[in-house]
Order: structure tokens, then C-alpha cells, then sequence
């Protein structure tokens, strides 16, 4: 089984996220890292693989930091590694992320199953696995909490607010998973000395036959106007409770008309 | 007047809030045209009309509803071909978003997702979203295709207007690629008699603080009539359902008020509640970083604290 697990590097969320003058994402000020609801699609990946044989790549667009993240998925245990770089890439939007995605996808070949996390940590958009699916004419089975795979069909558990649903398609298939579906391991110490003689191919838009106009800020479906950092809350009052606690509390919410 | 398709929303007919929502942000940017898929058309309708639907495109093939998403993409793509509408706007809901997402490369159209509002302006349409955990609100617009836009629940307020909500049955032929992820089986959730969590004015959630004692919660969330939220390490412990986990991996809510009992307040949580209106926190550390967005925190331990809320709110209802 050939599995293509799509990785994200992305701002550290703990770390001053912001944006740079042309609204895009400010990569530069903040530290990055692989994206952690990544590591779960990888960790699934790599535990079909070990049940059924095959070979997992790590595929990521982005600069040159980007690489850190196919990094820590072949520490993990992914065979290899195709990171897309081009200058013209930066300020894509989600539509042109997934056009690239699935050029690469289609270049790798012989692909059965598509892995991708639930969202990444700094877009947040989880559009994704859809578009890819979209684009690449694959059925779509995402934000599984469960998968297994068997006979050339996968079956997820997809959780919704009103249901819980099984579904299921034949391969290949676009596959996101959720923090739920299982505990990403981390890298071993052998992990991260064989990552180091694993292949990675760094390939431009021009290996893929994308029209640099199509993506980037120009070739974007859509424009941000104006990016306003929101105005601090103002400090709220806190008290200590030392017995009535719970009376202020009531009387708070009696005062602002929620009780 | 060109008309915006709305995605409508709905459990066999039981339409939800957020509907009401889109059709009142769709009437700011033309006719509204609702797009009902599925069962339960007449149960529907009213509220549909209610909240100013002119017209109601019905699909009810259930080659569309057996079918993760890509079915509802396809009806979309004709309807916007046939229509022209000045825009689409679906529900911020994970089927919302993926929905957009298909029709949006199907149409080759831009896609917002989030939005907590939606006005003309722009390209066309203008909207506002909130980015890194509400640090930021962004606006943006749409530069290519038919604007596409999904609207979180809570953040527009639903305004009655009455519409015709006359009803135009649309037949589908779907493509094979769009029945190739089969629902093979579904388990409705059993009701919990409170409201809808991303629907609800007021949200109450308990953490790894309760010990896995959901009860002064509950009790708590019910004098106020709110719905019952949970952080990751409550759901994680196995101690409320994971389909009530607040934040980035959870749903995301922006009610009115919203309280914290026993959360310490993780970026990951945050990413869940930040734009509520009010926050409250209760939790029996002065350094837990929930403190930093509250408008009113208690420093106590919830065991206490929240019984006695109770008690003093349905004392004062007599
Ligand atoms: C990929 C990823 C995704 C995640 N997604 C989410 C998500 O969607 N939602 C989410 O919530 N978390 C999420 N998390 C987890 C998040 O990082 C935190 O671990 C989690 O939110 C902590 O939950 P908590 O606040 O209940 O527990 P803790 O952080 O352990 O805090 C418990 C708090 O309760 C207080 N307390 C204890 N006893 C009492 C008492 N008797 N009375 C009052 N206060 C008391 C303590 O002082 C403490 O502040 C995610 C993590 C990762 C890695």
C-alpha cells in the first residue's frame, strides 16, 4: 500500500502568531513546526503500513523551514520525502494549495490512500482533504476517528454533532483523520539517525507543470482587505471566593441579564 | 434581485438556528433562496419562510443524503449554474465547510470559511473572520467565481422576515465520483434535552477539574437553560462525550456567555470559546491563564462554588 500523507509546517501556536505586511502569515517571527494534528495522519499511515506493507512519503509545500516538517514524519518512521518549493507559492489560498497538492500527488503515482490531519493549527479551514479529493476525483472519506482498511476498501467512523457515521469507499481514497483515532508516537533515537539517510526530492511548480500564475498572491480566489489585531479585553474582575462565591457569581450574571 | 443560495440545515426537517442565520445574512446580499436536501421538506418550510426564504429548491433523491458530501456539492454546482447567485453561503459546520470546499473548486470560485459576518461591499461580498485563537479579525472578499461562504453559528443575529418560500423541486444526476463514499451506517445521537452546543446563548463547560463529575455542572448550566460543554481532558478521561468537546479539535462556540468550571484555558480550548460575548472561569488556581479572559473568574474550587450559584439563581427565579 503507497501512502501520501500531506504535512503542514506551521507557526508554533504558543508562540506570538501574526501576519506580515501583505497579510500573509508571518513565518519568519515565530517559530514553526509540523503541524500536531499532522501527526496523527502520520501515525495512521505508518501503522497501515506496518500492517500491510508499502511505503508511506511525507508531502509538504513551503519554504525552506517547511523541510523541518517532512523532517519529523521520517523520524517517525515515513520512507520518504517530497517538500514543493517555489517562491511563487507564498500567499496561495487554500484552492491553489490543493491544485500543487494534487499535481504532486499525481507525480508520486501509484498512490492508494491519501492521508491528511482534521485542519491545520494555523489556517484552521479543514477544506483540504475535500479539495484534494475535488480535484484528484477520489471519494472523499474524512475526519475519521476510526480506519481500517481491507480488500482495497477503507472504512472510517466519521462523528458528528447529531450521528455517528460508518462509511466507507473503495481505493484510492482521500482519508483525514481526528485527534481521536490514535496516540502519535514519538521519534526513537533510531527514528531520527535513519531519518537522516532517508530521500527527500525537493521538486518547483515547474516540475509539476503549474502555471506560476495560478497560484500565490495572484492567483488567489480570494483577497484580504484588512487583517486588526482585536483590541485586548479588558481586564474582567476576579474575586476570591471565601464563602460567597458563588452568590457573586449569580449576582454577576443576575446584573448582566444571563439569570 | 439576484438571489443567494443558502445551504439549509436540518435533522429530518427540524431546521437548526443557524438557517435562520444564513437566510438573514443572504437577504443582505439579495433574494434568498434556500436549498433544502434530504427529508422532512414539509416540516421545513415554515421556518424557511419565516426567515425570508423567497424560494426553496428541493432535493430529495437519498442517492444525495447516503453519501458523505460530495452529492450536496454536485446539487449546488447546478443550482449555481442555473441560477447565477450573487453568492452561497452553508453552515460553518465540518459538512458545511467540505461542501464548500468541493463546490468551490467545482465552480472555480473563492471560498471563505468561519465568517462571523457577512456584508456587501469588496468584490461583492465583504466578511470578517476571526484568525489565531481571535487574536485577529480579518476582512476579505472574493475575487473569483461565485462567492462561496460558510458563517459560524452565533455570530449573526436571525431576523424574521417573511418570505414566500415557494418550493421548486430540482432533480439531480449525480456523477460516479460523487457516490464513491458510501454511509454504510449511521447512529443518531441520543437528544440530551439542551440546547444545540454551537447554537446555545449560554455554554457551561467542565474540565479535568470535576474529577469526572459532571453533576454541579450540569445543575449549574441547567438554571441558566445552557448547553453543556467539555474540555479535551474531560473527554479524553471518558467523561462527557466527545461530541461536547470545546475548542481547535472540538466545536467551536460563541455564545453569550460562556463559563469554564475546572479549565485551565490551553490555547487548543481557547481556540473553541474565544469570541464568546461574556467568559466567566471558575478554578481554584490564580495562575491559570483562563484569568487572562474573563470578564468575571472566581478563585475557588467548583465543588462549592457552583452549587451555591445554583442554588442563589433558582432562589431568585421564587
Ligand atoms: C492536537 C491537540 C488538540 C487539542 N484540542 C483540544 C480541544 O479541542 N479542546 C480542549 O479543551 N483541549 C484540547 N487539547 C488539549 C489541551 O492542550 C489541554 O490539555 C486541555 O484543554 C486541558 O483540559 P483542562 O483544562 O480540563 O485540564 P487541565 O489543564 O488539567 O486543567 C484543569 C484545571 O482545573 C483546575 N481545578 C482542579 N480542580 C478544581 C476544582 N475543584 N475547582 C476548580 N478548579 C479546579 C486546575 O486548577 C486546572 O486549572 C488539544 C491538545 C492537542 C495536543
Amino acid at each position: 500500500m503507497n501512502i501520501v500523507v500531506c504535512v503542514k509546517h506551521v507557526p508554533d501556536a504558543q508562540s506570538d502568531r501574526g501576519f506580515e505586511a501583505d497579510h500573509t502569515t508571518d513565518r519568519e517571527g515565530v517559530d514553526g513546526l509540523l503541524s500536531e494534528l499532522d501527526e496523527y495522519a502520520i501515525e495512521a499511515a505508518l501503522a497501515l503500513v506496518e500492517a500491510a506493507g508499502g511505503e508511506v512519503t511525507a508531502l509538504t509545500i513551503g519554504p525552506d523551514d517547511a523541510a523541518d516538517a517532512i523532517k519529523k514524519a521520517l523520524q517517525m518512521g515515513a520512507d520518504k520525502g517530497v517538500h514543493i518549493l517555489d517562491d511563487a507559492i507564498a500567499g496561495s489560498d487554500a484552492p491553489a494549495t490543493s491544485l500543487v497538492l494534487a499535481e504532486a500527488i499525481t507525480k508520486i503515482g501509484e498512490v492508494d490512500i491519501v492521508l491528511t490531519g482534521m485542519a491545520s493549527t494555523d489556517g484552521t479551514m479543514g477544506v483540504l482533504p475535500a479539495m484534494l479529493a475535488e480535484r484528484l476525483g477520489l471519494p472523499q472519506i474524512t475526519l475519521a476517528s476510526e480506519l481500517s482498511v481491507e480488500g482495497g476498501t477503507a472504512r472510517i467512523r466519521r462523528d458528528g454533532d447529531a450521528a455517528s457515521e460508518s462509511i466507507e469507499a473503495t481505493l484510492p481514497a482521500v482519508v483525514s483523520v481526528t485527534d481521536r483515532i490514535n496516540e502519535p508516537r514519538y521519534p526513537s533515537f533510531k527514528g531520527i539517525m535513519a531519518a537522516k539517510k532517508k530521500p527527500v526530492e525537493t521538486w518547483g511548480l515547474a516540475d509539476l507543470g503549474v502555471d506560476a500564475a495560478r497560484v500565490g498572491l495572484t492567483g488567489a480566489w480570494t483577497r484580504v482587505l484588512e487583517v486588526v489585531p482585536r483590541p485586548p479585553r479588558a481586564a474582567g474582575q476576579i474575586i476570591t471566593d471565601e464563602g460567597a462565591g458563588g452568590r457573586a457569581l449569580a449576582e454577576f450574571l443576575a446584573t448582566h441579564k444571563f439569570a | 434581485m439576484t438571489e443567494v443560495l443558502v445551504l439549509v440545515d436540518h435533522i429530518d426537517g427540524a431546521v437548526r438556528k443557524t438557517t435562520g442565520e444564513l437566510l438573514t445574512a443572504a437577504r443582505r446580499l439579495g433574494e434568498a433562496s434556500a436549498v433544502f436536501v434530504g427529508t422532512g421538506f414539509e416540516a421545513a418550510q415554515a421556518d424557511l419562510a419565516r426567515y425570508g426564504a423567497a424560494k426553496v429548491y428541493r432535493v430529495e433523491d437519498p442517492a444525495v443524503t447516503d453519501h458523505l458530501v460530495a452529492p450536496t456539492a454536485e446539487v449546488l454546482a447546478q443550482l449555481v449554474a442555473q441560477a447565477s447567485p450573487a453568492a452561497v453561503l452553508l453552515p460553518s459546520s465540518p459538512e458545511g465547510k467540505e461542501t464548500a470546499a468541493r463546490l468551490a473548486i467545482k465552480t472555480e470560485s473563492g471560498l471563505i470559511t468561519d465568517a462571523i459576518d457577512v456584508q456587501p461591499g469588496g468584490d461583492g461580498v465583504q466578511t470578517q473572520q476571526s484568525a489565531f485563537a481571535a487574536a485577529y479579525t480579518v476582512s476579505a472578499t472574493i475575487t473569483r467565481g461565485t462567492p462561496i461562504v460558510t458563517i459560524k453559528p452565533n455570530s449573526i443575529a436571525a431576523e424574521e422576515a417573511p418570505g414566500a418560500a415557494a418550493e421548486e423541486t430540482v432533480t439531480v444526476t449525480l456523477s460516479e465520483a460523487a457516490t464513491a463514499a458510501r454511509i454504510v451506517d449511521r447512529t443518531e445521537k441520543a437528544a440530551s434535552g439542551r440546547p444545540q452546543l454551537t447554537e446555545a446563548a449560554i455554554v457551561v463547560s467542565g474540565g479535568r477539574g470535576t474529577g469526572g463529575d459532571f453533576n454541579p455542572v450540569e445543575a449549574f448550566a441547567d438554571s441558566l437553560g445552557a448547553a453543556v460543554g467539555a474540555s479535551r481532558a474531560a473527554v479524553d478521561a471518558g467523561w462527557y462525550p466527545h461530541a461536547n468537546q470545546v475548542g481547535q479539535t472540538g466545536v467551536q462556540v460563541s455564545p453569550q456567555l460562556y463559563v469554564a468550571a475546572g479549565i485551565s484555558g490551553a490555547i487548543q480550548h481557547r481556540a473553541g470559546m474565544q469570541t464568546s460575548k461574556t467568559i466567566v472561569a471558575i478554578n481554584k488556581d490564580p495562575e491559570a491563564p483562563i484569568f487572562e479572559l474573563v470578564d468575571f473568574g472566581i478563585v475557588g474550587d467548583l465543588f462549592t462554588v457552583l452549587p451555591q450559584a445554583t442554588e442563589e439563581i433558582q432562589a431568585r427565579k421564587g
